[in-house]
């Protein structure tokens, strides 16, 4: 028997150091793995929520998340290779030629 | 199942109505998509046929309305419920006499079209165009049906905006000429004119919808008509200003004063086009618009009086110009407005089957007397300077000619009826025609509305007979110039006759023209048919004393015409006028056609491209220049705010984050 | 203090410091070793939270499949370490821990001190969670997402493959 609270503090705590690595992490799969950490962030949430009301529906959305970040994933790994064999880089801050 | 439906005369075609707007429709979207491919030869073939199906429909409507005369409304379409306005065909008997004029006059027109076009084409150097002019003339075909056979001046307004289009169209086809062949943007211009003042014209036609449904609250024929009564007791200067404004809208239509100035500029088209939309059909629109409303005018006595002045006064005063003009299709131009006054004058009376019956008359003698021009026109050019396929070599001139030879110039022909004898004597029939000498069809025409005009007012009457006069006195003046005497140039000595589907088309309207007076004389059938939709009209018959003054003038006038032009016809191209000496300023005058264009520029036009250029000032000065400066505040604003695009994908994920940020620290807040 | 409680607190220091490792590492399989550990410890926390069909589907989703798609990646792209601190907008760096750490504060004062207790986990419900509970709802009441999520699966190996067709042929 826990409160609900800690659980959604947890599930903010690993959002926010999701957020970090997408904000100062240069190498682009670290850049990959902190948007997979914030959405599992976002899934505690879910499923933390889902208990507290004893509705499943949250738990569902939990499995929504899972399937497009599995579809996310490969397509973005994808692109990343792709990306990688044209320019031999793994900085995300190596590209920004689309500037204003 | 056709067949046995005309045998029985039980059943009816109205359902046909809306096929008269479709079959050209079709032809020309035809034309459109296919004109390349299928070749001169096919384009035409479409488009007779589709103008031809057409008139099969109107054939087919008259038919059924014999058995039921009362007529009937084929509804097809909802268009704008709110206000209670469709897409109605009304099919009455006086809309089909109208469709059975555009129908079979147009078709003659096209199939004649489909020859003079050939040589048209290839004397301006661009074959190509030939689709282009049969895909206008269907259109033209198709916009005056809708014209004619709506059921609401809305769907009246339609068709007449549709025909004016065709008309500016068709005027500036060959645009980058002047009716000389020089390139120039005469023709543009005349194009421009004929669209300017018919929209005048139109503006009052609008302001008098838009009065009539404030105050009858529809525009559907029968259901204005049926509150006219009411109206008119409950609030009679109402009516008073719809019919003005409707005849404003006539005045441009029709070409009457003062609106009048487009229709001879308008001949810059092609002949067919002159034949077709300024002579025989489009420009009588308005007269078949007052009489369609004739409801309305018969309950203003005074908007009956203005229209039967302006179309007397317009009857004469374009006579006079006629009088002193030398290109032939500017003659006939001018003899078009003088006859659309007399029908104007006729409407004005009350003499409504008069007016249709001159109607039905002038379509068949001005559309032969256009296309025989067009026959002289073409002949001489083909003389001048010869296509390949005459003889010719390619851009060859004959050198013999006259300096400044222009084959529309009527001093430059003399003697063409040895030459061209088909449309020498077809010519003459339809000039004869338009005379007045019996029995051809406008002396019966032109005598029930000048024998209307007498028992219903003396000016117009007076005015009508001058102008008969001067009709007789110009045609004479025309045939006794370009066809008798001696050829005046090469070009008129060695005038080539016009191929079959001319003269046949000639020949044909020659043949209307003699019989059409078999309408209405010696039963008044024409007067029985129309009664069905414009009430019981008295039928004026034949007034011996009326009929014999008028053909006496005819004939006294055109004695006159050849005392002075056939006795002792012209030398040469430049001698002058022999009407010049003895009338002087006045001869000057009709010479210049009464320096009208002028007065226009000088008191309308010119001030108003002063005004213009100010505006246009105004435009370039201020408006543009805020629109400028504001382009150039934005483009200088939002090149400072691009640095913020720094292309770095983490800076745009910081800038979200702190907008997320700041966005919970106010709910926090809150 | 109940073991409950005690249990989520160790799992939640694991799953913080896992993290913190991931986020701090310079090694890219360091990197991702350390987000496996987040997901594990994220599956024990979904079975207290009884939802064991969803760690059973973190474990072979999340920390099979996608991490092994990771590696796969690595694998491809190599273990390069860059400058983390350098870089054409270092700037940026202490400002995002400074946005981050006030974020963080400006949260647990929310859920600690605003929210209010949002109630108590109540697991013990039997049933609750179920893989046979989940698929009676999915099947119903979101059987039209479902069915869309199997054409965006499609779509997504579709587009991996012909993302990667020319590395494949090489």
């Amino acid at each position: 028997m826990v409160p609900t609270n800690y659980l959604i503090i947890l599930s903010a705590v690993l959002f926010l150091i999701g957020v970090a690595g997408v904000l100062v992490r240069r190498n682009v799969l670290v850049v990959y793995m902190s948007i997979e950490l914030m959405l599992n962030a976002a899934n505690l949430a879910f499923a933390a929520f889902a208990s507290a009301f004893g509705a499943l529906d949250g738990q569902i959305a939990v499995f929504f998340v899972m399937t497009v970040a599995a579809a996310e994933v490969a397509v973005g790994l994808a692109i990343l290779v792709t990306i990688f064999r044209t320019r031999q880089s793994v900085d995300v801050d190596s590209l920004h030629q689309l500037k204003g | 199942m056709f067949f046995s439906e005309v045998t029985n005369q039980a059943g009816t075609f109205f359902y046909l109505a809306p096929w008269a707007v479709f079959f050209p429709v079709i032809g020309l979207l035809f034309n459109m998509a296919f004109g390349r491919k299928i070749g001169e030869k096919g384009v035409a073939m479409v488009a007779v046929a589709a103008s031809t199906l057409s008139f099969v429909v109107a054939v087919l409507l008259w038919l059924s309305l014999r058995a039921q005369p009362e007529g009937t409304v084929i509804p097809l379409a909802s268009w704008m419920t709110v206000v209670d306005v469709s897409w109605a065909f009304r099919v009455d008997t006086l809309a089909v006499t109208m469709m059975l004029v555009v129908g079979g006059v147009g078709s003659l027109i096209h199939l004649y079209a489909a020859g003079y076009m050939h040589y048209d084409v290839r004397y301006k150097g661009d074959p190509g165009r030939y689709g282009r002019f049969f895909v206008f003339m269907n259109l033209f075909i198709a916009s005056m049906m809708l014209l004619v056979s709506g059921n609401s001046y809305l769907m009246l307004f339609v068709g007449w905006e549709g025909v004016g289009l065709c008309s500016y169209l068709l005027i500036g086809f060959w645009f980058e000429y002047d009716t000389k062949g020089n390139l120039s943007t005469e023709n543009a211009k005349a194009g421009k004119k004929a669209f300017v003042a018919n929209r005048i014209g139109d503006f009052g036609f609008m302001a008098a919808m838009f009065y009539m449904f404030t105050v009858f609250g529809t525009l559907n024929f029968d259901k204005v008509f049926a509150e006219v009564p009411a109206v008119a007791s409950a609030n009679p200067h109402a009516l008073l200003i719809i019919t003005l404004l409707l005849l404003l809208g006539v005045t441009g239509k029709s070409a009457q004063i003062p609106l009048y100035v487009w229709l001879p500029d308008a001949m810059a088209g092609p002949t067919p086009v002159s034949a077709l939309i300024h002579a025989a059909t489009m420009v009588t629109a308005g007269v078949y618009l007052v009489a369609r409303s004739h409801v309305l005018y018969d309950a203003v006595p005074a908007a009956q009086h203005a229209v039967a002045l302006v179309g007397a006064l317009t009857a004469l005063f374009a006579a006079t110009i006629a009088v002193g003009q030398y290109d032939i299709k500017k003659v006939l131009a001018y003899s078009t407005i003088s006859q659309l006054g007399f029908m104007v004058a006729a409407v004005g009376v009350g003499a409504y089957v008069a007016a249709m019956f001159h109607l039905i008359a002038h379509a068949f003698f001005k559309a032969l007397l256009f296309l025989a021009a067009g026959s002289v026109i073409i002949a001489l050019e083909r003389a001048h300077h010869p296509l390949p396929e005459d003889g010719g070599a390619e851009g060859e001139h004959h050198g013999n000619d006259p300096e400044g030879f222009d084959p529309q110039d009527m001093r430059f022909m003399g003697g063409l009826r040895k030459v061209i004898p088909v449309t020498f004597w077809t010519y003459l029939i339809g000039g004869l025609a338009l005379a007045g000498i019996p029995p051809l069809v406008a002396f019966f025409s032109k005598d029930e509305i000048i024998a209307e005009a007498k028992s219903a007012d003396a000016l117009v009457y007076w005015l009508l007979v001058t102008a008969a006069f001067l009709t007789a006195f110009y045609i004479g003046r025309q045939i006794f110039m370009v066809f008798f005497g001696e050829a005046r140039s090469h070009a008129a000595e060695h005038a080539k006759e016009s191929p079959w589907p001319m003269t046949s088309v000639l020949v044909t309207l020659a043949a209307l023209s003699v019989a059409g007076g078999l309408l209405n004389w010696p039963r008044p059938y024409l007067a029985e048919w129309l009664g069905h939709t414009l009430g019981e009209v008295e039928a004026a018959g034949l007034n011996p004393v009326v009929a014999g003054t008028s053909a006496t003038i005819a004939v006294v006038s055109l004695l006159l015409a050849w005392w002075l032009y056939g006795k002792r016809p012209l030398e040469s191209a430049g001698q002058p006028d022999p009407l010049k000496r003895p009338l002087g300023w006045v001869f000057t005058g009709m010479e210049a056609k009464w320096w009208v264009d002028e007065l226009y520029w000088a008191v309308v036009l010119n001030p108003y491209v002063a005004l213009s250029r100010i505006a246009a000032a105004f435009d370039v000065r201020v408006i543009d220049e805020t629109v400028n400066d504001t382009a150039w505040l934005t483009d200088f604003v939002g090149g400072k705010i691009a640095r913020w695009q720094t292309g770095f994908v983490r800076n745009y994920a910081l800038s979200v984050f702190v907008g997320v940020l700041l966005i919970f620290t106010y709910l926090l807040w809150r | 203090m109940s073991i409950d409680l005690l249990v989520l607190l160790v799992l939640a220091l694991i799953a913080i410091g896992a993290a913190l490792g991931m986020l701090f590492s310079r090694n890219v399989v360091y990197a991702l070793l350390f987000l496996v550990l987040v997901m594990l410890t994220l599956a024990v926390l979904y079975l207290i939270l009884g939802a064991p069909f969803l760690a059973l589907a973190q474990v072979t989703v999340y920390a099979g499949a996608i991490m092994v798609l990771f590696l796969f990646a690595v694998m491809v792209l190599g273990t390069h370490s860059l400058d983390e601190l350098g870089g054409p907008i270092g700037w940026q760096r202490p400002w995002a821990f400074f946005l981050t750490a006030v974020f963080l504060i400006e949260v647990v004062y929310a859920f600690a001190a605003r929210v209010g207790k949002l109630g108590l986990l109540s697991c013990a419900e039997a049933g609750f969670g179920s893989p046979a509970a989940i698929g009676k709802l999915l099947f119903n009441q979101y059987l039209l997402p479902f069915e869309v999520t199997s054409v965006l699966l499609l779509a997504a190996t579709i587009g991996a493959v012909v993302l990667t067709k020319d590395v494949l042929s090489e």
